[in-house]
Formats: C-alpha cells, sequence, structure tokens
C-alpha cells in the first residue's frame, strides 16, 4: 500500500479559530502548524490541554474543518471532505461505542455502511477481535464491558476497515495506571503487527516517551518541537519543551552564569545529577554546583533531593536507592551538598520569542 | 434515614391525604359513570353500562371523538418531525443564537394557553382566512413540540456526540449515522414524547376554542357544551372517565419509558 515518499499525513499551514463566546474576537485554538508524518510511523502529539492537539487530530479526522491549511492524506487533499469520505478511523477518549450494538455489531459497523459482504464482514470482525484478544465477547453490550475491554473494541472497531492511518485522542486517559502501562505496550505491539500509521494524542509525557517513534511538542496552537522521544526529552528545542517533557530543572540565565560560566538558560536532567557531601572534590569532566537540600522525597526505588542553590534557583537531583534506605537519605534534609554532573548532559535552552 | 414511628404515620398521612385530595374527584367520575341514579346519588345503590352505551349512541360524542384522534394524531406528528430536527440543532450544533432559540420553543409550554389561543386566533382570522380543522392542528402543536423537543433534548445531551462523529469516521453519511445510531437511541424518548404530546392535545380545552373552525368539537369542547344540560349529564361523566384514561395512560407509559421526570411539567 506504501506510495514511495509520500507522506502518510501531511499538514500544511493548519489553523483553526473557533467563534469566541461574548467578546467576538476568536480564539486561535491551532496556529500554523505544518507536519509530515511518514507510512507506518507511531506519532504522538503532546501538549498540555488546550494546546490544540486535540483540534489537530479532529481536522485530520474530518470533524472540524480548517480555518486555513491543508490536511493532505497519501497525496490526496482531503481538506473539503467529510469524515466518511477519509481513509483514516478514530479510537474515541470516551470509546464512543454504539450502546444499542453488541461488540460484535460494533466492531462490524464500518464494514456494514461500506458495504462489505456480510460473510466477509463477521469473518474480519472476528479477526480484529482475536486481534486484540477479546474472544468470547461478540454478544456482549458495551454496558457489560470494564473500561480496558471497551478500549479494546474501540481499537479492533477503528482496526476492522484497514485505514491508513488510525488516530487515537489520549484512548488510555480513562484507565487505572496498570492498564494503561499494559495497554502501551500492547497498542505499540498492534501497531508494529498491523503496520498501521498511528496518530496519537496526550498529555501524559510519559506515554509520548514510551511509544512513539516520534513526538510533536504542542504549546499554545504551535509546534515547539518535532523529534524522537531521545531527542525532545535530551535535547528540547525551547524552554516550554524542556519544563513540560520531564522534570523541569531550569537554571536561570543568572545562576548559569555563576556556575559554568553559561550565558543564558540552562538544564540537566535530575537523573544526571549526582549528589556529593559538601567539600568533595568535582570528579574529571564534571560540572558542579553546591547548595542546601530543600526537601527530600523518597518515591521507593528512587529518592528526590530538592536543593536550593547558593548561586540561586533549585535543581532537583534524582538517585537511584540502590544501597542506601529510606532512613540514609531523609536525614539529607537540611544538609549542604554539592551537586554534579557532565558536562555534556547539561545543555543550553533557548529563550521563547514571546 | 430512620424515623420514629409517630413521624413515619404522620408522613404516611399526610401524603394519603395529598393523594386522596388529587384522586378522589376522579373516582368518583368514573365511578358515576356507572351510577344507575340519573341524579347521581350517593353513595350509587345500583351500577349500570346504560350511560355508556348511550355515549357510544350518542353521534355527538362519537364525532367529536374521532376529531379529537385526527387532532392528537395530527399534531403529535408534526411535534415529533418538528421537535425532533429542533432538538438535533440545538443539542448538535453551535450557531449564533442557539440559547435564544432553545428558550423560545420551549416558552408556549410557559405561556398562559389563553394567550397562545387569542394570538393564534387573530393570526388565523386575519391572515389565512380564518379558522379550519388545520388551524385547530397547527394551535395543538405549538405545545405538543414543546414536549417532544424537551424529551429528545435530554435524550441527546445524555448520548455522546462522538458516537455519531465515530459513525461517520467509519464510513457512514449523516444520513445512514441519523438511521443507524442516533434514531434507535431518540426512539425511546420520541415514543415517550409521541405519547405525552398525543394526550395533552386530547385534553386541551383553552387553545382549542380559539383556533378551531366553525362546527369543529373535540371531546373537552363537547363536554364544555354540555355540562350544564341536566339530560346529556350521565353521559358527560362517561367521556369525562374516558379522557381520563386517555390522558393518565400516556403519561404513565411515557415516565415507565424514560423513567425520568424531565417531562413537560406544568401544564399536565
Amino acid at each position: 500500500m506504501s506510495t514511495n515518499g509520500t507522506a502518510a499525513v501531511a499538514l500544511r499551514g493548519l489553523r483553526k479559530e473557533f467563534a469566541g463566546r461574548g467578546t467576538g474576537e476568536p480564539t486561535v485554538a491551532v496556529d500554523g502548524v505544518d507536519l509530515d508524518i511518514a507510512e507506518g510511523e507511531f506519532v504522538t502529539l503532546l501538549g498540555p490541554s488546550g494546546s490544540g492537539k486535540t483540534t489537530v487530530l479532529r481536522m485530520i479526522a474530518g470533524f472540524e474543518r480548517p480555518t486555513a491549511g491543508r490536511v493532505v492524506l497519501r497525496g490526496t487533499d482531503v481538506t473539503d471532505r467529510p469524515p466518511f469520505q477519509r481513509e483514516v478511523n478514530t479510537v474515541f477518549q470516551d470509546y464512543a461505542l454504539f450502546p444499542h450494538l453488541d461488540v460484535l455489531r460494533n466492531v462490524e459497523y464500518g464494514l456494514r455502511v461500506t458495504k462489505v459482504p456480510a460473510a466477509q464482514a463477521r469473518e474480519r470482525a472476528r479477526s480484529a477481535l482475536a486481534a486484540v484478544r477479546l474472544e468470547g465477547f461478540e454478544k456482549r453490550a458495551p454496558a457489560h464491558l470494564s473500561g480496558g475491554q471497551r478500549q479494546r473494541v474501540a481499537l479492533a472497531r477503528a482496526l476492522v476497515n484497514r485505514p491508513a492511518v488510525l488516530l487515537l485522542d489520549e484512548p488510555l486517559g480513562a484507565l487505572d495506571l496498570k492498564l494503561r502501562e499494559q495497554m502501551q505496550v500492547e497498542l505499540k505491539a498492534i501497531q508494529r503487527e498491523v503496520g498501521i500509521t498511528f496518530v496519537f494524542v496526550t498529555h501524559d509525557q510519559e506515554e509520548a516517551l514510551t511509544m512513539s517513534d516520534r513526538i510533536v511538542v504542542f504549546d499554545r496552537g504551535r509546534v515547539e518541537q518535532v523529534g524522537t522521544p531521545a531527542e525532545v526529552y535530551e535535547r528540547p528545542a525551547t524552554e516550554f519543551v524542556a519544563s513540560f517533557v520531564g522534570t523541569s530543572n531550569l537554571l536561570q540565565p543568572d545562576a548559569a552564569r555563576q556556575v559554568i560560566g553559561h550565558e543564558g538558560l540552562y538544564s540537566i536532567r535530575p537523573e544526571k545529577i549526582s549528589v556529593l557531601q559538601d567539600g568533595a572534590a568535582l570528579p574529571d569532566g564534571a560540572q558542579g554546583a553546591s547548595g542546601t537540600v530543600a526537601e527530600v522525597v523518597y518515591v521507593g526505588s528512587a529518592t528526590r533531593f530538592v536543593v536550593d542553590l547558593d548561586a540561586g534557583g533549585r535543581l532537583i537531583a534524582l538517585q537511584q536507592n540502590s544501597d542506601t534506605s529510606s532512613m540514609d537519605v531523609l536525614a539529607y534534609r537540611g544538609r549542604r551538598v554539592l551537586l554534579s554532573w557532565r558536562r555534556e548532559h547539561g545543555f543550553a535552552v533557548p529563550r521563547a520569542q514571546t | 434515614m430512620i424515623d420514629s414511628r409517630t413521624a413515619r404515620w404522620a408522613l404516611g398521612a399526610a401524603m394519603a391525604a395529598g393523594l386522596a385530595f388529587i384522586y378522589l374527584p376522579l373516582a368518583v367520575v368514573l365511578v358515576n359513570s356507572f351510577n344507575a341514579s340519573p341524579t347521581f346519588g350517593w353513595p350509587p345503590t345500583s351500577l349500570t353500562t346504560r350511560w355508556w352505551s348511550a355515549a357510544v349512541d350518542n353521534a355527538g360524542v362519537r364525532e367529536a371523538t374521532w376529531t379529537s384522534i385526527q387532532v392528537a394524531a395530527a399534531a403529535t406528528a408534526i411535534a415529533l418531525v418538528l421537535g425532533t430536527l429542533a432538538s438535533m440543532a440545538v443539542a448538535r450544533y453551535e450557531f449564533f443564537g442557539r440559547d435564544v432559540v432553545s428558550l423560545l420553543l420551549v416558552l408556549p409550554i410557559a405561556l398562559p394557553g389563553i394567550v397562545t389561543g387569542i394570538a393564534l386566533n387573530s393570526l388565523f382570522t386575519s391572515f389565512l382566512g380564518g379558522l379550519t380543522l388545520m388551524t385547530l392542528i397547527i394551535g395543538h402543536a405549538t405545545f405538543c413540540i414543546v414536549v417532544v423537543f424537551n424529551n429528545a433534548t435530554a435524550r441527546l445531551r445524555r448520548l455522546s456526540g462522538s458516537v455519531e462523529e465515530a459513525s461517520m469516521d467509519l464510513g457512514a453519511t449523516r444520513a445512514t449515522t441519523w438511521r443507524l445510531v442516533t434514531f434507535p437511541a431518540l426512539r425511546g424518548s420520541l415514543f415517550a414524547g409521541g405519547l405525552l404530546a398525543f394526550g395533552l392535545s386530547f385534553d386541551e380545552i383553552i387553545v382549542t376554542t380559539f383556533t378551531a373552525g366553525p362546527g369543529i368539537q373535540t371531546l373537552p369542547l363537547w363536554i364544555f357544551q354540555n355540562l350544564f344540560r341536566p339530560n346529556q349529564a350521565p353521559v358527560v361523566n362517561v367521556v369525562a372517565a374516558v379522557l381520563v384514561v386517555v390522558s393518565v395512560v400516556p403519561v404513565y407509559l411515557a415516565n415507565r419509558l424514560t423513567g425520568e421526570q424531565s417531562l413537560a411539567g406544568g401544564r399536565m
């Protein structure tokens, strides 16, 4: 099915304004988004609520009409087509299962309305249910399923049409933590199996880092950065990305100048920072800053030290509890310490230009 | 909650008194329609079905019943179509003045019937060439739309809009989505709304008085005109009993169907 060199999804100058209530001033939800998504890619749109990521997804699906810009699917401009004339399917945040149809009929729905012969439709629906491990649930009503099972039905229903692109709108948001982690792994496995392009929307940065081939970070309707999970995490392109993805650990310009002689905003990820005794010598090639431990948070496998720097500002250091106990680390509160990190683990953060 | 024996007894008595206040007069009408004494001596000394056959044989009653059925059915049909469309518009689309439209649609239920009646009357007589059966039907449709609209809107609010989006996303056109998803979900509340509308129309008298063409008589109009003729009194009782049954049964069924009290309120 792949059409060489053509993106599965291409967005060009996509913009969406919503009529403002009362004021008459329109709200800009999406502000000029350009993006190419390759065939078979798992791309996550990541951002806080109201950042425009869901609106972008809804414009790809055809539920919202862009104020400006184009949506191109496999080289075909579909901007003006209704949802039922687009080769994409959606897994909705609330699953949106048809309450009056049983599981099998829910999954068959897309095939029935597109006039696939009944026997073939049944066959394909059954194998889709098998793919999400829901054999034996065909006759159940959606109301009699658990959250995780509904999620699987929604997934099977969206996959059965073999779309060019599958859109997922925070599909794991309603599940509890254990189930969510399990579904993350499963979704990724299913995506590899079926080879369909996935566009996944979430506000959960951990979910984005775990599952994606590439992450698109959104803020206030704009794309802040596009990159692999490692790039986005280790080399955030903007202050927003640095603070939204991973724990925000920023050295303001003043502190950065004093500590390492860097002009501008600077950041180090918490797990790259070691906590040393005050007055210890810095290892070769390391940078360091001294300060006072303001807070110690014991999180089981690790401990989070919140350190107020002498140079101003605070940094968070994350240490594995491999050979310390909770008693040891809690005794650190109020102590003077030296934080140290390898030079290459620190990075300059470009200032936002707004 | 645990109440004292006295409190429970007092509350039970208060409820019984309240219900008796509403339903005893109705019971009297029902019993009197079988009362053998033409002057309705109470308690009845013997029962008869004579008044019921007299009512059935009465041409005026038969015609009035047929008119009432026609009017209620036609007004309900109009209300089902317009009420459903309006409810889809208000519940599913954002448009300028939506809240105003929604309020204006529900307002007829609160307007005094006599005002609606006079307004429609002057509209029909001065602009549309006088009153007919059709003007009566339109008059009834104004308040029937409200119950259908309210019922459908309550259901649509509970039906997530993404269900319809999911249907179109999976390849169904807007029309197919309506047929396979929206309508099946609405069916129960439309049926309930239709029953209520039918019941409302069947016993309406104020708007009817102002919008019925000359010589057109619905059951309530017939009762009103025969109420004070002593020889018609037993038949009036029978017709009243029928009206009670025809208006109560739909409300009961509608309540059972929707399982909630968000129905028309005041007017019943």
